[in-house]
């Protein structure tokens, strides 16, 4: 519709005029991806008979409204909370009580010593267990899931390439007689471009080696692990690092693309691997623009797949995701004031479709969060969806003049930047080329500048500032007792001994071996060296010795 | 300029990240304002190790090491201020900027640490402590020897 057919709305000018005398030097307002907002929006804005284009019905093509047909009715979302923390027996501890306070999926985080490929042998033990839990054998492994019935529960592993955890559980779960068909669960850290751009957590392998691994993984979960969800394409990161959410959806999308395209040239049967595709990403405080980000993508990842990969199946076409509040957004200052922006951003990712939840607990901003703050969070997603009734009807704000119009803008929006990086040759080209981090890198130093400014209010920390804050309800986390890392550290130089260094040696050197045959999967080399009793350091040292390491690059 | 800090040059500052964690928005936020600023910043990317650290800030003459710690990272800042002494670097300032819990903040002014800077510090307050450290370092008799 044309902008003159808005005037033709009885009434329109009579209040056009009217807000205009009021607010005569109303400024405009652009949210945080660069698409300036109105005021008010009318049916002009909106033009229902797109409809069944646009938006159909849950459960159908381009999925705007959501990818099943009984969305939040049928079945909620996961509530998967991180946690990790200390040695094996405390994750195991704090596991059992999370799935006793309500919390439905396992997610497991290791220990940062662990994303540095390193064992406990290896750093300086004042950091181990301090972010994470050490998990360096399949041992360790046993210890975290004991009791978990891991053929029943989904497990999502903090795991980047080359996937030594998902070997671990492979392995644990040989011994207890589980077939590696009922594992089920999510690579959350198998996006190694996310890594390379915006989280040098979790990298470990250069660029090249980084792709093949990628694909032997995706190959050998296709074949031995039918349901794991082998690839998560991972727009966290890149928000968290600065990419506004545009940026950071169109750099998912792109990457998934990439990941598609490889997986085809590896001659893997690509509509049964866009099944096992999942996305992972940021929700900010910025309310509406989250709401249009997913609506918006869930309709662009149809098309691609439809359009570019030319697969019909409403299957493969589904963009299921899994969201994370942004820690970016809560502020040290009046730190329980987290909850109120933790509860807004996780209604955005409600409204806006989500499979799975993780809500930040209010302190993360001052520590590795603590039990209390964690069961808060887990709270705020029960308030939600039991008392205020959020999952009553799917996708509330669909119709809405000003939602499908900033999912149609953000959309344009995406799709232009998707468009640029097929243009520069990919995904792939435009990390190489440092295009990417560029681009993220000045969306963060943006942002700042509209902090420094006052264009962004943020509560407590450039406006609304108080004399005094409230002392926290809850202590600071103890870190593990020095004891109890000794022990562990002890206990790792007990098992190099006991184990059969021989069969150690010979699976590292088979995998050294894979690792230099592209026609074989380094991942079987992976789970073979598990099985044997190599510890993940040893493992990763392997790989990157074969494959290369090297910084991740840096673009001012 | 702060006109409090008592620059007989530029300042000149070492921006890094020591141990495990590889998360770097803050510190190149931090890095970009200073050199914004005028002042002169020497970058690493994350997970130098301490030895190096202290290696960079004697090569490089540097006034002010700023480490970022998002992670745990902090709690190795301690033995930091133990390389710099060992190196004969006690002139150097160091401050830290990330998350640091309240129990822990004081460790690190025990062991030496200038100023620790928390999520939402205003930019002009670190670029002006940044300046008047470097003044302090750059006057330090005992560098001058």
């Amino acid at each position: 519709m044309s902008q003159n057919e808005q005037f033709a709305l009885p009434g329109f000018e009579d209040w056009e005029a009217a807000y205009n005398k009021q607010l005569p030097d109303g400024k405009t307002v652009r949210n945080r991806s660069g698409i300036e907002v109105k005021p008010m929006y009318t049916p002009a804005d909106w033009d229902v008979e797109e409809y069944g284009d646009k938006l159909g019905f849950p459960g159908t093509a381009p999925f705007t409204r959501g990818i099943y047909p009984t969305m939040h009715r049928g079945r909620t979302w996961s509530q998967r909370q991180l946690i990790g923390l200390g040695i094996p027996s405390d994750y195991n501890k704090r596991l059992h009580r999370m799935l006793k306070a309500g919390t439905s999926a396992i997610s497991m985080i290791p220990c940062n010593s662990i994303y540095r490929g390193l064992d406990a042998d290896q750093i300086d033990p004042v950091l181990l267990g301090t972010c994470g839990t050490i998990i360096n054998t399949v041992e360790d492994m046993e210890t975290c899931l004991d009791g978990i019935p891991i053929d029943e529960i989904s497990t999502a592993l903090n795991d980047p390439l080359p996937f030594t955890m998902l070997a671990q559980v492979l392995a644990v779960a040989e011994r207890r007689q589980i077939p590696w068909t009922k594992i089920t669960g999510t690579a959350n850290q198998s996006d190694y471009i996310s890594h390379f751009v915006a989280n040098h957590m979790f990298y470990r392998l250069a660029l090249p080696g980084s792709r093949r691994v990628l694909m032997d993984h995706i190959e050998f979960a296709r074949e031995k692990v039918p349901n794991w969800n082998p690839m998560s394409v991972v727009g966290q990161h890149m928000q968290q690092a600065g990419a506004t959410p545009a940026e950071a959806m169109a750099f998912t999308l792109s990457t998934a693309i990439q990941n598609a395209e490889d997986c085809l040239s590896r001659g893997m049967e690509l509509e049964d691997v866009l099944t096992r595709f999942t996305f992972f990403f940021d929700i900010s405080v910025s309310f509406f623009e989250e709401v249009a980000k997913f609506r918006a993508g869930r309709r662009i990842w149809a098309r691609i797949v439809r359009d570019r990969f030319g697969i019909s199946s409403a299957k493969a076409q589904r963009f299921k995701f899994h969201g994370q509040t942004s820690g970016v957004d809560l502020t040290r200052q009046q730190p329980l004031n987290n909850i109120a922006r933790v509860t807004a951003q996780a209604i955005a990712g409600i409204f806006g479709g989500l499979q799975s939840l993780h809500t930040d607990s209010f302190d993360e901003v001052l520590s590795t969060p603590t039990e209390d703050a964690a069961r808060i969070a887990i709270a705020t997603q029960n308030i939600l969806r039991e008392e205020a009734h959020l999952t009553d009807v799917i996708d509330p704000l669909g119709g809405s003049y000003y939602i499908e119009r900033l999912t149609d803008q953000m959309e344009e929006e995406i799709v232009a930047l998707i468009d640029k990086i097929d243009d520069l040759g990919g995904m792939y080209k435009a990390v190489e080329s440092g295009w990417v981090q560029g681009k993220i890198g000045a969306s963060a130093m943006a942002f700042q500048d509209r902090i420094t400014h006052g264009d962004e209010t943020i509560v407590g920390v450039n406006a609304y500032q108080v004399e005094s804050e409230v002392e926290l309800p809850v202590q600071p986390l103890d870190r593990p007792a020095p004891e109890d890392i000794e022990a562990f550290i002890e206990n790792l130089a007990d098992y190099k001994r006991r184990r059969d260094q021989s069969a150690v040696d010979r699976a590292l050197d088979d995998l050294a071996e894979i690792a230099n045959d592209n026609n074989r999967n380094t991942f079987e080399g992976v789970v073979n060296a598990a099985r044997a009793g190599a510890t993940q350091s040893e493992t990763i040292a392997v790989m990157r010795a074969e494959l290369g390491f090297g910084q991740p690059l840096v673009v001012a | 300029m702060n006109s409090e800090a008592n620059l007989t040059r530029p300042a000149k500052v070492l921006v890094t990240k020591i141990g495990l964690d590889g998360h770097d928005r803050g510190s190149r936020i931090v890095a970009a304002a200073l050199r914004d600023a005028g002042l002169e910043v020497v970058y690493t990317a994350p997970w130098q190790e301490i030895p190096t650290v202290a290696k960079l800030a004697m090569e490089e003459d540097v006034d002010v090491i700023g480490v970022s710690s998002l992670a745990t990272d902090h709690l190795l800042v301690p033995k930091l201020m133990k390389e710099l002494h060992k190196a004969g670097l006690d002139y150097v300032k160091v401050i830290v900027g990330g998350i640091v819990p309240d129990n822990e903040e004081q460790d690190l002014l025990d062991a030496g640490v200038a100023r620790v800077f928390h999520p939402g510090s205003d930019m002009a307050d670190i670029v002006g402590t940044v300046q008047m450290l470097a003044g302090e370092a750059q006057n330090d008799t005992a560098r001058q020897l």
